[in-house]
């Protein structure tokens, strides 16, 4: 008992260090820069401007968990079932982004989508478009953006999910004469709904964090609540309103945490 | 052989399912080699052998799970070699049961009805039915992961009989139970079968679960059909060296050539009769010989095992082969002790040549 004690030690006293004592410091500003009391709280959750950021921020992130956990679906299926050639060229195209960073992900959108981008020229050399479409700037390409970097976190859970589908179960399924439609939707999909579940948990609470893309991307346009804590402390600077909108937002990622935490372990069962 | 042609009076011989010269490779691994093989309509037939030995590999043939690579497979005359697993529209219960985990019983029972289309009182019905015939009331709205591996394995055969196949294809179906409950569960399977007339193919590599539910037993070993008989047969009369070791205990006695008999005794073989090596005995046709007996094996006792109603004998010949034999512990008959030397004895027409 000494022993693991001795062990966990270095690791609780890490975790003390580097996150509740800064928590802690987060918490005192918010409570009392400028003024003591909890005027700061009352200007996050009062504000209209924050108020529409925070229900802009929950609008996007659903929007992009859907697309990616909805497109990490189908290249997970390639990836896990699809032949060896396929798996290959899947895994590649899962692979190299994720190793590539997030502003030099960003840049490559932009310089896709522009006005003068490779997108907006390839549409007009076709004549399929007179003038550019505005791509950039807006929330489509922060929808874009986002659901490109999120793609490969929502794949690992959902493969480890479709690897433990039991073939046989497939099998039976086809044997008593269900269509490839009936298996996948009445078979497949539901025994793969733990992946999708975590999936789900992951991208979310990874998208409400996000700065750098909606930044580059949403051009000032579309800003998220990262963005706007990011303004707090750097342009306004008020620190005291930026800490009580950092503790608002974990305390409402938390709280998605527990309520999908509690379905999905429903679902384990 | 009395109960044999019972066993076989209760089969029609109706020819349904027929294998021509049916081979499965895969890559250079013979999984299975030139299997010709015809299954009568409602028989319970076993296919016995060690694993590897390609009767699964048979069996995926047989439901269309897998083609052939040569061979034809037919279905009631109409050739249905190239068929998918679901236009034979058999029954199949896989090994590991391939229960639907997210669905409770009821609707994993309900599943292939459901893809037939049935109208939603009908299946209720059917289901209701099902549940009730494998004994399984009170556990419908369940989901698979509740149940115990008995239960599981009901509902799996629930599934497979719900829409009324004319043919039930089992792979090992009892491998994952313990002892008590596998022999509970082979008594419900053959209560099934007796009841329902559908016609039973059965993998298994237990000999003695073979022997004891099926009408016929479909031998194989390194991807080759061994023997097809009834229990008593292939049990009696195996074929070859490997379905005789493979069923139970055999002693096997080499033919001594000068001698033209069996090493150590003064039995002498027929002239003409060269075209064998071996003889073989089952241990509870033989005896300890008395004065008059025609056949007299000389042996030295070498262990006695006593089992309670009766004691195995474990003898070695002069010619120093080993024997089995079963003395019944009630007789008058004293067992002899380790070291005696002894005579044994058995009827000609229990031995066979192999």
């Amino acid at each position: 008992m000494r022993a693991l004690l001795c062990l966990i030690c270095p690791l609780l006293l890490f975790l003390g260090c580097s996150y509740l004592l800064p928590f802690l410091g987060i918490m005192q500003l918010s409570f009392t820069d400028p003024v003591p009391g909890i005027d700061q709280y009352r200007h996050v959750l009062s504000d209209p401007l924050t108020q529409s950021v925070i229900w802009r921020t929950i609008r996007l992130c659903v929007i992009v968990t859907v697309v990616s956990v909805s497109c990490a679906y189908v290249i997970t299926l390639l990836w896990v079932r699809g032949s060896p050639m396929v798996r290959l060229l899947t895994e590649l195209c899962i692979m190299i982004p994720f190793w590539i960073s997030v502003l030099s992900r960003a840049f490559g959108w932009l310089s896709m989508l522009s006005n003068r981008g490779l997108l907006n020229k390839w549409l007009q050399n076709l004549g399929l478009i007179d003038s550019a479409i505005q791509m950039t700037r807006n929330e489509f390409a922060v929808v874009v953006g986002m659901s490109h970097y999120l793609i490969p976190f929502a794949v690992f859970p959902l493969a480890t999910a479709m690897r433990n589908v039991d073939e046989r179960v497939l099998t039976a399924a086809d044997g008593m004469g269900a269509s490839r439609l009936r298996v996948f939707w009445q078979v497949f999909l539901p025994m793969t709904a733990s992946g999708i579940m975590g999936a789900t948990l992951l991208v979310f609470v990874f998208s409400i964090g996000f700065y750098v893309t909606p930044a580059l991307l949403g051009g000032g346009q579309s800003v998220l609540i990262a963005e706007l804590i990011y303004l707090w402390i750097f342009q306004i600077p008020q620190w005291g309103v930026a800490a009580a909108m950092s503790v608002v937002l974990m305390i409402a990622v938390g709280g998605i945490l527990y309520l999908l935490m509690r379905r999905y372990g429903e679902m384990a069962k | 052989m009395q109960t044999g042609m019972k066993k076989e009076a209760l089969v029609s011989d109706t020819t349904q399912i027929e294998a021509r010269s049916v081979s499965k490779t895969f890559g250079k691994f013979h999984a299975l080699r030139d299997v010709s093989l015809k299954i009568a309509e409602g028989e319970f037939l076993s296919l016995l052998g060690p694993s590897g030995s390609g009767k699964t590999t048979f069996l995926t043939l047989l439901g269309g799970y897998e083609p052939a690579t040569r061979g034809q497979l037919f279905l009631e005359g109409q050739d249905m070699t190239n068929w998918p697993a679901k236009q034979r529209g058999f029954g199949m219960v896989f090994q590991g049961y391939a229960l639907f985990p997210h669905l409770t019983v009821a609707e994993n029972i309900a599943f292939p009805l459901k893809v037939q289309k049935r109208g939603k009182a009908a299946i209720a019905d059917r289901v209701a039915q099902m549940v009730e015939m494998v004994g399984l009331s009170g556990h419908e709205t369940k989901k698979p992961g509740a149940l115990s591996g008995g239960q599981q394995q009901r509902v799996a055969l629930a599934r497979a009989l719900a829409y009324e196949p004319k043919v039930l294809l089992l792979d090992e179906p009892f491998s994952a139970l313990d002892k008590n409950l596998r022999g509970q569960m082979q008594e419900e399977l053959r209560r099934l079968h007796r009841d329902l007339g559908t016609t039973f193919v059965f993998v298994t590599h237990d000999q003695e679960e073979a022997l004891a539910l099926s009408s016929r037993i479909a031998i194989f070993n390194h991807g080759e059909l061994q023997q097809v008989g009834t229990p008593d047969t292939v049990y009696e009369r195996p074929a070859n060296r490997f379905t005789a070791e493979f069923l139970g205990d055999i002693n096997i006695l080499s033919v001594d050539d000068s001698a033209r008999g069996i090493a150590g005794t003064a039995l002498e073989l027929p002239a003409n009769v060269r075209s064998f090596d071996h003889v073989a005995i089952r241990p509870e046709h033989m005896r300890l010989a008395d004065a008059g007996d025609a056949i007299q094996l000389p042996a030295t006792v070498r262990d006695r095992v006593y089992l309670g109603s009766k004691s195995r004998l474990l003898l070695e010949t002069r010619a120093g082969e080993d024997l089995m034999l079963y003395l019944d512990n009630g007789g008058a008959l004293q067992a002899p002790e380790p070291g005696a030397d002894i005579r044994v004895t058995w009827e000609t027409g229990d031995s066979f040549a192999l």
